[in-house]
């Protein structure tokens, strides 16, 4: 029997591709000019090969098909999901460029493990088969243990990048027993199924057994495995202390990107492959969505640092997000994905201003250090005001128009009351994102600062676009839901 | 009774014997130990299934390189090094160990309930149709580089950026010097002075 070779076609692994051949070119240019005084040349290439797979994630946008044996999906959805991952990468690039030329050690790795955890959030964007997305997760987590450690002199970065990296381990290995069980229990890892072997609903199906027990343990395990990524309560634990010592430029990116890439797993798993079995698994998210937006909301309150406060506004963002999941609908769907990306852009913002606040050694985060900066730094206070005002979800910014349209579809499939929790945790957590206003406009100033930090050219470059992004989707919201709608209707198989 | 129940028997009291161990053992290196007799009764389970070529890959790298690899670490760790046992949540080991038992009460009663779902299942059928047509290897070799092309390929890149991350953790590591451990960013001021 002579071996077929199966049709291998890139369209769908593309923006994946380019990201890592710059990633590797990048070390090896890193290696081969050695230590330079001034290495711009690091960031721009890496800025090539974000932009490249841009590109190519916009090619591919209007294809829908299966490729590589069925391993991953060309659809709207993913595209969607790479360009916005692409953009969150330009942005961290550019912010960490100026945290690394601020630490005095401009190491191209760094550059190079954002690369490769963009192209493993990218990929799992677009995996149709678990293991895929087993190993898109692991590769972007494996990149992002190290980024969270890269603070030279700071024992706290160390420590939440060692607690970071055990936790994380501990899910993986939850998420790839939810995987054997899956095999287990219906031989098929596959998400939709197709010419090359029967996916996992069809072979459940053709089963014929009455009873779902194994496939429902299996889900639970799948979602303790992503439910650790994007942060949600009662697998939030390492999120704090994670936020807090990865240097900042790494946990706006980590905000943004883990929760993308998560959620997107989360959606194409719950809402396309276990859609018929959704009265099993929606108890269970329910569960979990709600803790989420309580316990975010509630411990927010009581933080004294501001990327720890950061860090639980995250959690409660996945909550909003998950009620968008449980609708299950289109409009749940591309709501999901708006939230995301106008969320991601919001964070990335948010933590640019912390970035240069905290100054060398990323040390001046509590709340003491943020008393009356409006007086001192009043464009940095505004800008923050306006991220903060964002994530609240008051109107005329584009956190508003986020929570409308995941609530709206919650509300759409019958789920008002879950609708309700969500407005009143977001009351909740508006407090909080308050209290950092009142001690920046209405507090004075205790201590000189002994050194102050300029912002760099690019945080204020980021700093800015993302509080465009900020005011402008908050006003035309229209073009990016109706992108993000085209994105729902070509999701293979859905 | 057949004698693959025999071996199975056998190969079930070793592996949760050693697993078992591997938890209450003081000394790291005989945990590693214990590891490796786990790992070579798993490759009698792979045999026992007729999947010879993943038997023989389990004993050559897990049992062979990486617990060498894990016996090397330790011994440059330090074989006397003992973890310290206080716990710093109160109530934290009992409640793990009951929500554990809880788990695995779930994982019992959900594989009594579905067992029909696993006999359907028919993997083992399959298995052995496969052995005897092109043969173990040639078979996995088949599904590697055709089906699962694209997760092999991932699982370089996934090694490159684990290389990539020991390679700056390591670095990271000699930076810090055992006096900046003690009192902060000091290191920081002396390299200013310096």
């Amino acid at each position: 029997m002579p071996l077929d070779i199966p049709a291998v076609r890139l369209t769908g692994i593309a923006p994946e591709i380019a990201l890592c051949a710059t990633a590797l070119l990048l070390l090896v240019i890193d290696a081969v000019l050695g230590e330079r005084r001034n290495r711009w040349y690091l960031p721009a290439l890496a800025s090539i090969g974000l932009g490249l797979s841009i590109y190519f994630a916009t090619e591919a946008w209007g294809t829908t098909r299966l490729e590589l044996s069925g391993m991953v999906a060309v659809d709207g959805f993913a595209s969607f999901v790479k360009i916005t991952l692409a953009v969150f990468g330009l942005l961290t690039v550019w912010l960490g460029r100026d945290f690394l030329v601020r630490e005095r050690a401009e190491e191209g790795e760094f550059y190079g493990l954002v690369l490769f955890a963009v192209a493993g959030m990218m990929l799992m964007a677009g995996a149709a088969d678990l293991i895929v997305v087993f190993l898109a997760l692991e590769t972007f987590s494996l990149a992002l243990y190290v980024l969270v450690g890269f603070r030279r002199r700071s024992l706290l970065s160390q420590e939440s990048s060692m607690k970071y990296f055990l936790l994380g381990s501990f899910s993986t290995a939850f998420f790839l027993l939810g995987i054997a069980f899956v095999y287990g229990a219906v031989g098929s890892t596959n998400l939709y199924g197709g010419e090359d072997g029967p996916g996992i609903v069809s072979s459940f199906m053709a089963t014929g057994a009455s009873d779902v027990g194994l496939l429902i343990l299996a889900m639970g395990l799948l979602i303790v495995g992503l439910g650790f990524k994007v942060a949600a309560v009662p697998f939030h634990m390492w999120t704090p202390d994670a936020y807090q010592g990865a240097p900042s430029p790494v946990t706006g990116f980590m905000a943004a990107g883990s929760k993308i890439a998560g959620f997107a797993a989360l959606l194409r798993l719950l809402d396309v492959t276990l859609y018929p079995l959704r009265e099993d698994w929606r108890p269970l998210v329910i569960g979990v969505a709600v803790l989420t937006m309580v316990v975010g909301s509630v411990l927010a309150v009581v933080q004294e640092d501001v990327k720890r406060l950061l860090a639980y506004s995250s959690i409660a963002h996945a909550g909003f997000v998950f009620t968008g999941l449980i609708a299950a609908n289109d409009r749940g769907v591309s709501g999901s994905l708006f939230y995301l990306a106008t969320y991601g852009i919001t964070v990335l913002g948010a933590f640019a201003v912390v970035a240069v606040l905290s100054g060398r050694d990323d040390e001046k985060v509590t709340l003491r250090d943020y008393r009356g900066l409006f007086y001192d730094r009043p464009l940095l206070a505004g800008a923050l005001t306006l991220f903060l005002l964002s994530l609240a979800g008051v109107p005329v910014t584009s956190g508003f128009v986020a929570k409308l349209v995941v609530f709206g579809a919650a509300i759409q499939e019958g789920y008002w009351w879950l609708a309700v929790v969500g407005m009143v945790t977001s009351a909740i957590a508006a407090f909080f994102y308050l209290k950092v206003l009142v001690v920046m406009y209405m507090q004075e100033k205790e201590t000189e600062d002994a050194e102050r930090v300029r912002s760099g050219p690019l945080s204020t470059g980021v700093i800015g676009l993302a509080a465009l992004a900020t005011i402008v989707l908050g006003l035309y919201w229209g073009p990016l839901i109706d992108v993000a709608e085209r994105a729902t209707l070509f999701f293979a198989g859905g | 009774m057949s004698i693959d129940v025999a071996v199975f028997g056998v190969m079930f009291v070793v592996v949760l014997g050693s697993s078992i161990a591997m938890l209450f053992a003081r000394n790291a290196v005989h945990v590693a130990l214990f590891l490796v007799v786990t790992q070579i009764g798993l490759a009698v389970a792979f045999l026992l299934e007729g999947a010879y070529f993943i038997a023989a890959i389990q004993i050559i790298v897990y049992a062979g390189a990486i617990m060498v690899l894990f016996l090397f670490v330790i011994m440059l760790l330090g074989v006397d090094r003992r973890e310290a046992l206080n716990e710093p949540l109160r109530g934290q080991r009992p409640l793990a160990v009951g929500l554990a038992a809880l788990l695995a009460a779930e994982v019992l009663y959900v594989a009594y309930k579905g067992s029909d779902l696993i006999t359907t299942g028919g993997g083992s059928q399959a298995l052995q149709d496969l052995n005897a047509d092109p043969g173990n290897v040639k078979a996995l070799a088949r599904v590697v580089f055709s089906r699962y092309l694209l997760p092999f390929e991932v699982t370089s890149i996934l090694l490159v950026v684990a290389v990539v991350g020991v390679m700056v953790l390591a670095r990271q590591m000699s930076a810090i010097s055992p006096v900046s451990a003690r009192s902060g960013s000091s290191v920081a001021d002396k390299e200013e002075a310096a």
